[in-house]
């Protein structure tokens, strides 16, 4: 009963803390809105608020929002689908690994938006060149978290197993699936975050909807309040997907010695 | 108990092994030679780097000697074998698997199942007393709890003969004492013949019948002691004069190995 009163207790705290962050954030954005040097690019709540019934109005809110959705959601699933079984054989087999891995190193570093362009030239304007962008950079990321994960795994395990009597068979699904699970859940979560990263850039040619393809133009009317209702729809976007992934990354992965990443 | 005639369980002949490090070629093992009777319960002390593990992992089959060969059961050994079980210093637990279902894996391997599998896996709870922890993650125990899981697990396999590589090395010096004690009254009820790697005399003496005495890399046989002293033993055995008398002589044993290493 004690521990169940403390835990109560310390949930309310949490929330206690939440409010006050955010009532200190809405103090600091009225702060912003009417300081002369600040008030144009951060428009007042209200303003801001006003926006959602403007954007629908518009016809544009919701059709910018399930753009946006189905090409990070498709860019990042076929990111993923790639990703696995690559970092897999990378991480099995030295030729595999020493061919891709410099290679896998050398893009990542380079920011989505500098190949944007060169994407849409290829593929054409529409939504293909956003789904290449946001699969090519999530993949990226997945595929690097997942291959570390395979590599390190305990290979006292992987020989406990045999000494007991394991097949090759057994091995990949009772010890290297399970093994590798925490790491291609942090692979999930990271690659998310990528693919809302990467969106922006990959909507910034010839998109004919979407959140960031909106905010750009929206910029060239500075129409200020609907660009940060945008930016905070993506906000919400973001948080929210990486809530559902933590939820999920506990509910499978619980039997973990604590570990963030 | 050390009867001569009994049936030679495990043979090592001859065994060496090299490995290709950065400085070269470095020997692990130069030519060991020993009987491993069935049932026997073995100890191996020696200074570290001396090949114990080596050793251990050459019969438990995951090395391939570079020459020589192991013998088990009659058979030569090559690759793992369900005859032989190890316990490894670091538990070596799946974590993603409750206590139970650690124990199940060893039974699920064996194609046990059903309520066979039931009553095994509640026999070996109770061998190593972890019934109230039977769905507690490893990351829930103390060290000698997981260490009496992977106990509990390396006999659900039901090999023929257990290989333990410091399985007590990472314990307090209490929890190491107590799972001595255990794994004794365990041995005596269910024989089975036991390689155990230690570097604590101690330990060797209170548990082996036969004390093996490794020498510094390059690592062979240096002496093989006889512990005369009967079983049941306890914690007071180690007040015993002969228990004193053949601590300090293998104890002398060892430090002379030791002081070569540092050489």
């Amino acid at each position: 009963m004690k521990k169940s009163k403390l835990q109560s207790d310390t949930k309310w705290m949490n929330r206690l803390w939440l409010f006050i962050s955010f009532a200190t954030a809405m103090v600091l954005w009225y702060i912003l809105s009417i300081l002369p040097s600040t008030a144009r690019c951060f428009p007042n709540v209200v303003v801001v608020l006003q926006q959602i019934k403007v954007m629908i109005d518009r016809g544009c809110l919701f059709t910018d929002i399930a753009s946006s959705l189905i090409s990070v959601f498709a860019g990042y699933a076929l990111g993923f689908v790639i990703a696995l079984p690559v970092a897999i054989l990378m991480a099995w087999y030295r030729p595999v690994r020493n061919i891709l891995e410099p290679w896998i190193q050398f893009v990542r570093n380079i920011p989505p938006l500098a190949y944007v362009p060169l994407v849409v030239i290829g593929a054409g304007v529409g939504r293909k060149p956003q789904i290449i962008v946001i699969t090519l950079a999530t993949f990226l990321i997945m595929c690097v978290t997942i291959y570390q994960g395979v590599i390190n795994i305990n290979e006292t395990l992987i020989k406990a197993a045999r000494i007991l009597g394991a097949s090759d068979k057994d091995i990949f699904i009772r010890v290297i699936a399970p093994a590798t699970l925490p790491f291609i859940l942090t692979a999930v979560r990271l690659g998310a975050g990528v693919a809302l990263t990467t969106l922006v850039a990959a909507e910034s040619t010839g998109a004919s909807a979407g959140l960031g393809m909106r905010i750009r133009t929206l910029n060239n009317s500075f129409e200020t309040a609907p660009m940060l209702l945008y930016i905070i729809i993506i906000g919400i976007i973001g948080i929210t997907i990486e809530k559902i992934i933590k939820t999920l990354e506990r509910k499978l992965t619980g039997w973990q010695e604590k570990r963030e990443i | 108990m050390a009867g001569k005639e009994r049936d030679i369980k495990v043979k090592i002949e001859n065994v060496v092994k090299k490995f290709n490090g950065r400085n070269g070629e470095m020997v692990a093992l130069n030519g060991v030679n020993l009987d491993i009777h069935e049932n026997e319960f073995i100890t191996v002390v020696g200074p570290s780097g001396c090949g114990k593990s080596t050793l251990l992992n050459i019969i438990a089959g995951l090395h391939e000697p570079t020459s020589g060969r192991v013998i088990c059961n009659g058979k030569e050994v090559h690759g793992t074998g369900t005859d032989r079980g190890v316990v490894f210093q670091q538990y070596a637990l799946f974590p993603w698997l409750t206590v139970k279902k650690n124990i199940k894996f060893a039974l699920d391997m064996r194609g046990v199942k059903g309520e066979q599998a039931e009553a095994e896996i509640q026999k070996y709870l109770k061998m190593v007393d972890l019934e109230k922890f039977a769905d507690h993650y490893p990351k829930e125990l103390s060290g000698g709890m997981k260490q009496r899981v992977a106990i509990a697990r390396a006999y659900a396999a039901n090999p023929q003969v257990l290989l333990m590589d410091e399985p007590f090395g990472a314990l307090d010096a209490q929890t190491r004492t107590q799972l001595q004690t255990e794994l004794l009254d365990t041995w005596e009820k269910e024989q089975k013949t036991c390689f155990f790697i230690t570097h604590d005399v101690e330990e060797a003496i209170i548990l082996g019948q036969r004390v093996v005495i490794m020498s510094a890399r390059p690592g062979r046989i240096k002496d093989i002691v006889d512990i005369d002293i009967p079983y049941p033993r306890t914690q007071e055995t180690k007040m015993s004069p002969r228990f004193l008398e053949l601590k300090n002589y293998i104890w002398s044993q060892v430090y002379q190995e030791y002081l070569a290493v540092r050489k």
